[in-house]
C-alpha cells in the first residue's frame, strides 16, 4: 500500500463528495487538509486545558503554557534547530517574513541593497519593497532562467558589499523549483548579508534542517503542513535574534515596563507580543508528530513520484504547457500548467465540477507571471494523502476540458 | 442553472463585439486583482448615444461573455444607460449561476465601461 493510500483514511475531509464526485484535493500548496489527530488535539485542548499562557497562576494556565511550549520543542526538533530560543511562533509565513523585514529593515541605511528573486511569492517581496520605500534601500532581483531555475551566475554578480539582505524562497510555490539554498546562504554570508528564506513550500514536503542550511531566518506556516491556520514559525539564528530590536510591542514581549520605556523579554518571547495562537500551536505539534512518524524522506519520495507521474500524464495531453523544472528531483510537490484556449479560472471551475480541487491564477507571484508572459496557470499540488488515482482522475479530466467550453 | 451557461459558452466561442476600434471616443481598461485578467473596452459616441463598442482582453469565459453581452446591451442606447446597469443585469443576460468568487469576472467589464464614460465626462 502506498503512503498516500495509508494516509488517506486519517483525513476526514477526503471522504467528502463535491459536485457529485468523490473529492480529489490537489491544492495542498495553498493549504493542506488536516488529519484527525490534529483536529482532535485542538478540540481536546479547548475541552480540557485552555487558558492564557505564561502569566496565569492556576492549573489550566500552567497546562496551556506547558502545551504551548511543548509545541515549540517539537518544532525545534523537527527542524534541527539548535535551541528552543530560535523558534518564534507567529500567525503564518507572511507574518514571519514581515517580522524580519520590520526588524532588520530598521537597521538598514539608504543605498543598502536587498536581493530577492523573480520567483518570490508576494509575501517575501512586498515587505521588502516597503522597507525600500521607508529606508531608501534598493531592491535587486535574481532572474529566473527559462527552465525555471534561478540564474545563479547573476546571483553571484548581484552580491556586493552593499548587499545587506538576501530574501528568497526555498521552494517556488508555482514552478516547484528547489533552490540551492545552502549554497546561496554561504555566498550571501561571504558578502556579509543576512539571509531570509521563505520555507512555506519546503517544510511540508522535504526534510529541512535549518542548522545545515544556515540561513539567518527561515519562515513557514502550519496550515500548509497538516496543521491549523493561524500559526506560523520564524526560525532565527540565536545570535542574530539577540541583537535585533523586536518588530512589535505589547504584552508578553517585555520584562519590565515604565511609563516611558520598557525592557525586552528573553528569546523567543521578545518576538511574540500578545496572546499567542495557543490552540494552533497544539495543533501544529500534532501535525509535526504526524509528519515525523511518516518520515520526511518518505513523504518527499512519495510526492516526487506523484509530481513525476502528473508531469508525464499532462505532457501527453494536446494543448498542455508545463511550467518549471521537468526533473522531479529538482522540484517540490507542485505542477503548474496551462491548457491552450482555456483560461486557468475556467479550467479550475470545470475541474471543480468533477470534484477536483486545483488552484488557478497568479498564485501571489505576479512578477513571475510577467516573466513567463502569462496571466496565470492551473496548479496541482500534492500532500501525503494524494494517490496515483488522484493523478489519473486529474489527467482524465484535463484531457476533456477543451471540449467543454 | 450551470456555471457555464449556453450564453457564456456561445459568447466565449463566438464573441460578437471582440476587437478594437480605430477612432474610439472613449476607452478604458482595468485588471481583475483575483486573476490578473485585463479587459479593455472602446466605444464610439454620437449625440450622447453609444453607437459602436468593442472589447479585448486575455480573460476567462465569464469575463469575455460579460463584456460581449454588455456591449450588445449598450449599442444604440444613450451612454447614460450604462450608469443604470448593474452586475445583476449582466448576470440575468448571461443566464448563469455564478458563484461569489467569480462575480468580479462578471462585474469587471461594466466597471471599465462606466469608468471610461465618466472620464469622458459622459453623464
Amino acid at each position: 500500500m502506498s503512503l498516500g493510500e495509508r494516509c488517506r483514511p486519517d483525513f476526514p475531509i477526503l471522504s467528502r463528495i463535491v459536485n457529485g464526485h468523490p473529492l480529489v484535493y490537489l491544492d495542498s500548496a495553498a493549504s493542506s487538509q488536516k488529519p484527525a489527530s490534529v483536529i482532535e488535539a485542538i478540540q481536546r485542548y479547548y475541552e480540557t486545558s485552555h487558558a492564557n499562557v505564561h502569566r496565569s497562576i492556576h492549573t489550566l494556565g500552567e497546562e496551556a503554557t506547558e502545551l504551548y511550549e511543548a509545541a515549540r520543542d517539537a518544532v525545534r526538533a523537527f527542524l534541527g534547530a539548535r535551541t528552543r530560543e530560535e523558534i518564534v511562533f507567529t500567525r503564518g509565513t507572511t507574518e514571519s517574513l514581515n517580522l524580519v523585514a520590520q526588524a532588520v529593515g530598521r537597521t538598514l541605511q539608504p543605498g543598502d541593497e536587498i536581493v530577492v528573486s523573480e520567483l518570490e511569492h508576494h509575501s517575501n517581496l512586498v515587505p521588502w519593497q516597503m522597507v525600500c520605500r521607508d529606508r531608501g534601500t534598493v531592491l535587486k532581483a535574481i532572474p529566473v532562467l527559462p527552465e525555471g531555475y534561478l540564474d545563479l551566475e547573476a546571483y553571484a554578480r548581484l552580491l556586493s558589499p552593499r548587499t545587506r539582505v538576501v530574501a528568497v524562497a526555498h521552494v517556488s510555490n508555482v514552478l516547484g523549483t528547489i533552490n540551492p539554498v545552502a549554497q546561496m546562504v554561504e555566498q550571501a554570508h561571504r558578502a556579509g548579508a543576512l539571509v531570509c528564506l521563505d520555507g512555506a513550500q519546503a517544510v511540508p514536503h522535504l526534510p529541512v534542517d535549518v542548522s545545515a542550511i544556515g540561513a539567518d531566518f527561515y519562515a513557514f506556516s502550519g496550515h500548509k503542513m497538516l496543521g491549523p491556520t493561524g500559526i506560523g514559525v520564524l526560525h532565527g539564528r540565536r545570535e542574530i535574534l539577540e541583537r535585533l530590536e523586536p518588530a512589535w510591542g505589547g504584552g508578553e514581549m517585555i520584562k519590565e515596563v515604565w511609563i516611558d520605556h520598557a525592557q525586552w523579554n528573553d528569546l523567543p518571547w521578545r518576538f511574540e507580543p500578545g496572546t499567542p495562537p495557543i490552540a494552533d500551536a497544539v495543533g501544529l505539534h500534532a501535525a509535526v508528530e504526524y509528519l515525523g512518524k511518516l518520515g520526511m524522506a518518505q513523504v518527499s519520495a512519495h510526492e516526487q513520484a506523484l509530481t513525476a507521474a502528473t508531469m508525464e500524464a499532462l505532457a501527453d495531453i494536446p494543448g498542455v504547457t508545463l511550467y518549471g523544472p521537468r526533473n522531479p528531483e529538482m522540484k517540490g510537490a507542485v505542477v503548474a500548467f496551462n491548457l491552450e484556449g482555456i483560461h486557468p479560472h475556467d479550467g479550475a471551475a470545470l475541474l471543480d465540477q468533477r470534484g477536483i480541487a486545483v488552484r488557478a491564477g497568479h498564485h501571489c507571484a505576479q512578477p513571475l507571471m510577467k516573466c513567463l508572459q502569462i496571466a496565470g496557470t492551473l496548479r496541482a499540488s500534492f500532500s501525503v494523502y494524494n494517490t496515483a488515482q488522484d493523478v489519473q482522475r486529474l489527467a482524465e479530466a484535463v484531457a476533456t476540458l477543451r471540449g467543454e467550453l | 442553472m450551470a456555471l457555464y451557461s449556453d450564453v457564456i459558452r456561445e459568447r466565449f466561442r463566438k464573441p460578437r463585439f471582440r476587437g478594437a476600434l480605430e477612432r474610439p471616443d472613449v476607452s478604458g481598461e482595468d485588471v481583475n486583482p483575483l486573476c490578473g485578467d485585463r479587459i479593455r473596452i472602446q466605444a464610439r459616441l454620437d449625440g450622447g448615444r453609444l453607437v459602436e463598442g468593442r472589447w479585448t482582453g486575455d480573460c476567462c469565459a465569464i469575463s469575455a461573455a460579460s463584456a460581449d453581452v454588455l456591449l450588445e446591451m449598450m449599442v444604440g442606447q444613450p451612454a447614460a444607460r450604462a450608469r443604470e446597469l448593474t452586475p445583476a443585469s449582466i448576470l440575468e443576460r448571461l443566464d448563469a449561476d455564478i458563484r461569489p468568487s467569480r462575480m468580479k469576472c462578471v462585474a469587471l467589464p461594466l466597471a471599465v465601461l462606466q469608468e471610461a464614460l465618466t472620464k469622458e465626462g459622459t453623464p
